[in-house]
């Protein structure tokens, strides 16, 4: 059934139902508000400076606005729910990775310009030169600070007594005020002051103009100044030395006259950058290279490993005169009923090379040990191993189901010209189900090929590629190497990991055309 | 086929027997092991299958109980194993109801109108499923950290962001419906809306009754990927008490850790439940998968 135009169903007149009518206001109201709540977060992300979440959410509330205002668009209401998951978990995710990919976006280049300059001015530094000697003096229960400076002090104060100490709350300054002299009571010692530094350290004493006081020797308290000054011209003045520091605009950092870098930076564009650096710079490049063309490798055996033993195993399962086959069938897809991240982990213990079973086994047959997880070839054989026994019940279930569509006439007229049971098998069975396999290996391979928790779980990448200025590993697939950049790497470099992940973009991009066009799906 | 002679049948009979044994026992080995092994005494224990030291500390362990061994001293779980469960569970059930929604309205929609940008739509989601999650995983982050700093139960560190970022993977939900949708007859739903029925009326009272198979299989589906689901959860939970099972379960098998034994109770209990409802629903489940996405 097709309905041309759906709203043709809905009755435009006011219902003659009561509950309908609430209905309808109550979808309304619920329309309404979303579209406010998304308005909300367009002005909150905008205010904030984040104008790509607020872009975000502007296209979103809007189309939300559209699709459920204008009755023409009735049909899109039923998909708009499924499209904005879409849109704003996949579509939009895979568009803000695009670009960052062109930003040197990471752990040290991570908040934006005015909050580095705001953490820059809120920087403090003692002023050694102006600092007071302090006493402790004790009167009846209470103990106060009594600081006098040898100098000037400050702004003419050169005399300052604290509150009391324990009206101190936690963390929060100490008052204190100018004074004429010491005040009353007994000064107390410098063993009863060491006894008491603990506090004395966590302590900021507050003068009545606001400057900050500390700690800064057994004897001596100075105040906290703050170490930068902003200039009209948007660079830092740094007190301590008088230095200038100046944005630099195109590595994002805060730079010394001498050309020093400042961290943190902010996140600026850098161009192809990134991209550049894949191909051109050698400690990233050798990596790359390896990992790319072992990903493949990788993907390629496991798709032709689990297709040679998913299909020789569907043709036995077919072989009417077999018995047990129900049996057979469900012990054979356990692998695939068993969730992945529990199976994995059986064998990253099975694999282990002090109490794994599988090198106790191999200890008393063959009197070998091999080392599963520190050589690369081994643990690369042990990766393709653990893939085929998670990976061939797919392929089984797919070869059964094919071979099942084969006109079993086939089979009695190759029984009449005299073929056996390998006749068949590569004659018939495989040429008739390689055509309609083809999408579904092809997409096996895409899904094999960003095969991160396979990686992830049993060795996460290691053994490491040795001199690579990146986290690479040897059993690395290109997801993991990019999971690896962006978090497990103490410089955590997003743009790079962004640009390799726009890179395998393209590749899956590739991938699922040949696949569209390969199986030809009709929609 | 009768024309073969019998002896040579009877060989190639045993032969295939023997082969299909020996293959099932390569399959099964690992997960007997395991079994057996969450039964050993000790986290190191080797033997045989059948375990000679019987002990039940690790399944002691597993469901949150103290074990005192024999001499005296008390085991303290290692980790909140049940806790895990639950919080996968809460997180499948609630992002699978979520997905079922969307997707069943969209694929009705796709299988029974006729609208713009139809065609590219369908092919465009074809395409951006096979786009795995890991990628975007920097942007991801990124975005329910600051939707966290405005909206707190979708920040990083909750189930709610889990939650929703499950619902980008629906693409393959659609088709599975939409195909289903499309096999059954329009004409009861024309002859609701000939009688006045709105058209989601004619959806909600008509199709929706006749569709529940195909749902229970999308939500079963949904469910089971949600469950297995680790890269997301690995960036957006921190807090050891907010992991979900597949994130939470490695930590037994840590690199300067290792707790073989509670591992092997904990993966038993937590797998157990998941395999035995796939192997009950698989009759419709295979049918869905290996129509459209491919699982590990």
């Amino acid at each position: 059934m097709y309905t041309t135009n759906a709203s043709r169903g809905l009755p435009r007149h006011r219902s003659r139902y009561p509950a309908e009518r609430y209905t309808r206001w109550a979808l309304r109201a619920l329309t309404v508000a979303l579209v406010l709540a998304t308005l909300w977060l367009v002005v909150a992300f905008h205010l904030r400076g984040q104008w790509m979440f607020a872009l975000l959410f502007l296209v979103l509330g809007t189309s939300l606005a559209i699709v459920f205002g204008k009755r023409q668009l009735m049909s899109h209401r039923y998909i708009f729910p499924a499209l904005a998951g879409m849109g704003v978990f996949v579509i939009f995710p895979l568009l803000y990775t695009f670009g960052i990919s062109f930003s040197n976006y990471s752990s040290s280049n991570l908040l934006s310009e005015e909050r580095v300059r705001a953490q820059f001015l809120e920087q403090t530094y003692q002023a050694e030169g102006q600092a007071f000697d302090f006493r402790l003096y004790h009167d009846g229960g209470q103990t106060r600070l009594y600081l006098e400076a040898p100098g000037a002090g400050l702004e003419g104060a050169r005399r300052l007594v604290s509150v009391p100490l324990a009206e101190a709350g936690d963390g929060e300054p100490l008052a204190v005020r100018p004074a004429e002299a010491a005040p009353a009571g007994e000064a107390l010692g410098l063993r009863e002051v060491i006894a008491r530094r603990d506090v004395l350290e966590e302590l900021t004493l507050v003068t009545p103009d606001g400057t900050e006081l500390r700690m800064a020797g057994l004897r001596r308290f100075a105040p906290m100044l703050s170490r930068f000054e902003a200039n009209p011209d948007g660079s830092l003045t740094d007190r301590r030395d008088g230095g200038i520091l100046t944005p630099n605009h195109e590595t994002g950092f805060f730079v010394t006259a001498a050309g020093e870098r400042l961290t943190p930076g902010w996140p600026v564009a850098v161009g192809l950058d990134n991209y550049t650096k894949i191909f051109t710079d050698p400690d990233i490049r050798g990596p790359f290279l390896q990992i790319f063309v072992w990903t493949f490798v990788f993907a390629g055996l496991t798709v032709a490993f689990t297709l040679a033993v998913g299909f020789v195993l569907a043709s036995l399962l077919q072989w009417e005169q077999l018995r047990g086959k129900a049996v057979y069938r469900t012990l054979l897809i356990l692998p695939y009923a068993v969730p992945a991240f529990i199976s994995i982990l059986i064998f990253k213990g099975m694999f282990n090379q002090h109490y794994g079973e599988i090198n106790l086994i191999l200890e008393n047959v063959f009197g070998i040990s091999p080392d599963w997880f520190t050589d690369p070839a081994l643990a690369r054989t042990m990766l393709v191993v653990v893939n085929t026994w998670l990976g061939y019940p797919y392929m089984l279930l797919l070869c059964m189901g094919l071979i099942q569509s084969i006109p079993r006439d086939l089979y009695e007229a190759s029984a009449v010209d005299g073929g056996g049971p390998l006749t068949n098998m590569f004659r018939i069975t495989l040429p008739l189900i390689l055509k309609p396999l083809t999408p579904l290996l092809i997409a096996a391979f895409a899904f094999n090929f960003n095969n991160f928790v396979l990686i992830a779980l049993l060795t996460g990448g290691k053994p490491d590629i040795l001199g690579a200025s990146t986290p690479a590993g040897t059993t690395d697939l290109l997801v993991s190497y990019t999971y690896r950049i962006a978090f497990q790497d103490a410089g955590q470099n997003f743009g790079l990991a962004a640009a390799i992940a726009t890179l395998i973009f393209l590749l899956v991009v590739g991938l699922s055309l040949l696949n569209l066009r390969l199986s030809k799906v009709k929609v | 086929m009768a024309m073969v002679q019998p002896r040579t049948i009877r060989a190639r009979k045993l032969g295939a027997h023997l082969a299909l044994l020996g293959f099932v026992s390569l399959v099964v080995f690992p997960l007997l092991l395991v079994i057996s092994i969450s039964f050993r005494e000790g986290n190191f224990a080797t033997g045989s299958l059948i375990p000679e030291r019987f002990s039940l500390e690790h399944w002691a362990l597993a469901f949150g109980i103290p074990w005192e061994r024999p001499d005296g001293s008390v085991v303290q779980p290692p980790f909140p194993v049940l806790l895990w469960l639950w919080n996968s569970i809460k997180v499948a059930v609630v992002s699978s109801l979520m997905i079922l929604l969307l997707s069943t309205t969209s694929a009705y929609a796709f299988a029974r109108m006729r609208f713009k940008g139809k065609a590219p739509i369908l092919k465009g989601m074809l395409i951006f499923q096979m786009f795995p999650a890991v990628l975007s995983l920097v942007a991801l982050y990124a975005l329910f950290d600051r939707l966290g700093q405005l909206v707190p139960w979708l920040g990083i560190n909750t189930h709610g962001s889990l939650i929703l970022a499950s619902l980008g993977a629906v693409a393959l939900h659609i088709w599975t419906i939409k195909g289903y949708f499309e096999s059954i007859d329009g004409s009861l739903e024309e002859a609701a809306v000939v009688d006045g029925a709105s058209t989601w009326q004619a959806f909600y009272h008509i199709l929706l009754p006749l569709s529940v198979p195909i749902l229970m299989v999308v939500f079963i589906l949904a469910f089971i990927m949600s469950i297995m689901e680790y890269p997301m959860a690995s960036v957006l939970l921190l807090d050891e008490h907010k992991l979900t099972l597949a994130v939470g379960a490695q930590q037994y098998l840590a690199d300067h850790n290792q707790r073989w034994g509670d591992f092997a109770a904990a993966a038993v209990l937590s797998g157990l439940p998941i395999t035995v409802a796939f192997l009950l629903c698989q009759r419709w489940i295979v049918g869905g998968l290996t129509s459209g996405g491919v699982k590990g």
